[in-house]
């Protein structure tokens, strides 16, 4: 029997998961508390103990992690226009995991300056300028950077005529790495070289310094940032089952992403925007269960109403998890409450993630234009994540995410066939993918159909 | 010819799209690297697109008759931005009913449109102007 190993180094918890290697089987799973200040290895130790507790006693084959310990991969974007390039260099980020921080267009002001120096980004990606095009703001803004003592790394990614004047200007001062264009030209977007530089420098520089280096004394490999293992197992179980939207409750944020084209589905509909990347990923930092529940009541009021919550029942439960936040729900209110939570999480969430169109009245009648991705046909709707896995109703709490004929221009899926991944398998899915495509299909068997 | 950028669109509420990728198949032949921002293009979008573009130029096409009320302020919002070196053309049916054309150009030259043209204007006479006006001749 050939066994696999895949650990998803988390800031709270490390949760590991064995996997049999032919049959693409799940064995056994455990989580402990990550100690990445101390020592990261206390966490792995204490999970592989679990599993040999739980019988595991072979030698693994491979053993490979991912993490979003020490705050994730941490990230800020600079960009000229902000729905151009600005756009564009927030969503490469995004889909290659990073945290997106703070993201800037024009050119930086001292305030801007200060800030990025006192987030301390791990990278910085700088664009700018359409290939051939703007080169003033990118050299500018480039210069400005170059003054700061910065410790994260600058990621060029602008116009192709100024990369090499950027290079002489950061040369010495900072660390950095040019990129092909994430925008070479308005209607192209080009974020895959972005993405693969950004996990260079993430397995050369940020497993080190954010002390994960120890944690491969005891695993093959620190491979990724968590969210990027999520985003190719999103993408490998779309071969399986079709274009598909993943949504992940957390306790401080929601993340969604669509692996899906997204064109338009109504005829005589113009698309407008950025083109958007095949799998998409955004992170909503104001939606969380915990850290962040103080906006989650804000932006959705009537789902207590509905519920029939009282206000008072709804401010007792919010004092217990603020004082608390590793408190689940026990009682059956509770356990209401903490589903409306979620309800608000996903639905809000999908709102921001979906696409939209926009009615315009033409001297020939009514036309559409359609801003972002056209989800109304995808067919598979996956839910991950503690919030979604545990909830008693999960089919219910994801209904959230549906169309609504009360709100027809924001395109969600309309009838998808809902999914859950209960055992958490999505992130080893996407880290033994890398190197055995065929297993990974197979081990996402595990994500059930509701 | 060295690269010059333009940027190409139909503004406004105007869906007329044939014109425009015709304009843009033949100013590419002409050797112009063009941005065609479709139809149904904002004032914003045009602005936003020359600034990260660099575009030496901007060809806005109105075919519906509104041309007027949705090119009005154009030229503002391009000094605002910076770009007030950009050339702005602007082409089609560019108001309602047969009105003397001397005095559609006077009022989108009033505008702030540097060159001005008819119905029926062949891409050839437009390529004429840009290579005039930038110096490419």
């Amino acid at each position: 029997m050939r066994l696999g190993l895949f650990l998803d180094i988390g800031s709270t918890y490390t949760k590991g998961r064995v996997v049999e290697l032919e049959r693409g089987e799940l064995l056994a799973s455990a989580k402990a508390y990550t100690t990445v200040e101390t020592d990261v290895t206390l966490g792995i130790n204490d999970c592989l103990l679990e599993l040999s507790r739980q019988g595991i006693k072979e030698k693994y084959d491979i053993k490979l992690a991912s993490s979003s310990a020490a705050g994730g991969l941490r990230m800020v974007a600079v960009g000229l226009v902000r729905d151009l390039t600005t756009e564009a260099a927030k969503k490469a980020a995004l889909t290659a995991g990073a945290r997106v921080e703070k993201s800037y267009s024009y050119e930086l002001t001292p305030e801007d300056l200060d800030e990025i120096l006192a987030l301390k980004p791990d990278i910085i990606l700088l664009a700018g300028g359409t290939d051939g095009g703007n080169k003033k703001y990118l050299l500018e803004n480039a210069r400005k950077l170059s003054r700061l003592k910065l410790k994260g790394t600058i990621l060029v990614a602008g116009n192709r005529s100024a990369a090499s004047e950027v290079a002489g200007i950061l040369e010495g001062k900072v660390d950095f790495r040019i990129a092909p264009n994430v925008l070479p030209d308005l209607n192209t977007l080009n974020i895959e070289p972005v993405q693969n530089l950004i996990r260079q420098i993430f397995l050369e520089k940020i497993v080190e310094a954010k002390g994960l280096k120890k944690a491969e004394k005891i695993v093959d490999k620190v491979m990724m940032p968590t969210p990027l293992a999520v985003l190719k197992g999103a993408e490998l179980l779309a071969q399986k089952i079709g274009e598909l939207i993943l949504i992940d409750v957390g306790g401080a944020t929601t993340d969604v992403h669509s692996v899906a084209k997204g064109l338009p589905t109504l005829a005589g509909v113009s698309l407008k925007g950025l083109p958007e990347p095949y799998a998409k990923r955004t992170v909503e930092g104001d939606l969380g269960l915990r850290r962040t529940v103080k906006n989650v009541v804000e932006y959705g009021r009537e789902e207590f109403y509905n519920s029939g919550i009282t206000s008072g029942q709804l401010s007792d439960y919010l004092e217990k998890i603020t004082k608390d936040p590793t408190y689940l729900p026990q009682t059956p209110q509770e356990k209401e409450i903490e589903k409306a939570l979620t309800r608000i999480c996903v639905k809000t969430a999908m709102n921001r993630h979906a696409g939209r169109l926009e009615e315009i009245w033409t001297p020939a009648g009514k036309s559409f234009v359609q801003y972002g991705k056209d989800l109304t046909r995808v067919e598979a709707l996956v839910g991950t994540g503690g919030p979604l896995v545990y909830a008693e109703e999960p089919e219910k709490v994801l209904a959230a995410a549906f169309f609504e004929e009360t709100n027809p221009n924001i395109l969600k899926p309309k009838n998808p066939e809902m999914y859950l991944d209960t055992e958490y398998i999505l992130f080893a899915a996407g880290l033994l993918a890398e190197n055995d495509r065929e297993t990974g299909l197979k081990l996402l068997n595990s994500v059930k159909k509701l | 010819m060295k690269e010059v950028n333009l940027v190409l669109g139909v503004i406004g509420a105007d869906v007329h799209a044939i014109g425009n990728k015709i304009l843009e198949y033949a100013l590419t032949n002409a050797g112009f690297k063009v941005h065609n921002l479709g139809v149904m293009v904002s004032q914003e979008e045009f602005v936003k697109a020359a600034l990260e573009t660099d575009a030496k130029a901007v060809l806005v096409s109105s075919l519906y008759g509104h041309g007027e009320i949705d090119c009005r302020g154009l030229k503002e919002k391009f000094i605002e931005a910076g770009l007030d070196d950009v050339l702005l053309y602007v082409g089609g049916n560019l108001v309602v009913g047969k009105q003397d054309f001397s005095e559609v150009e006077r009022k989108f030259k009033a505008m702030g449109f540097d060159r001005v043209f008819p119905p029926g204007t062949m891409p050839e006479e437009a390529i004429k102007a840009l290579k005039e006006d930038l110096g490419l001749m």
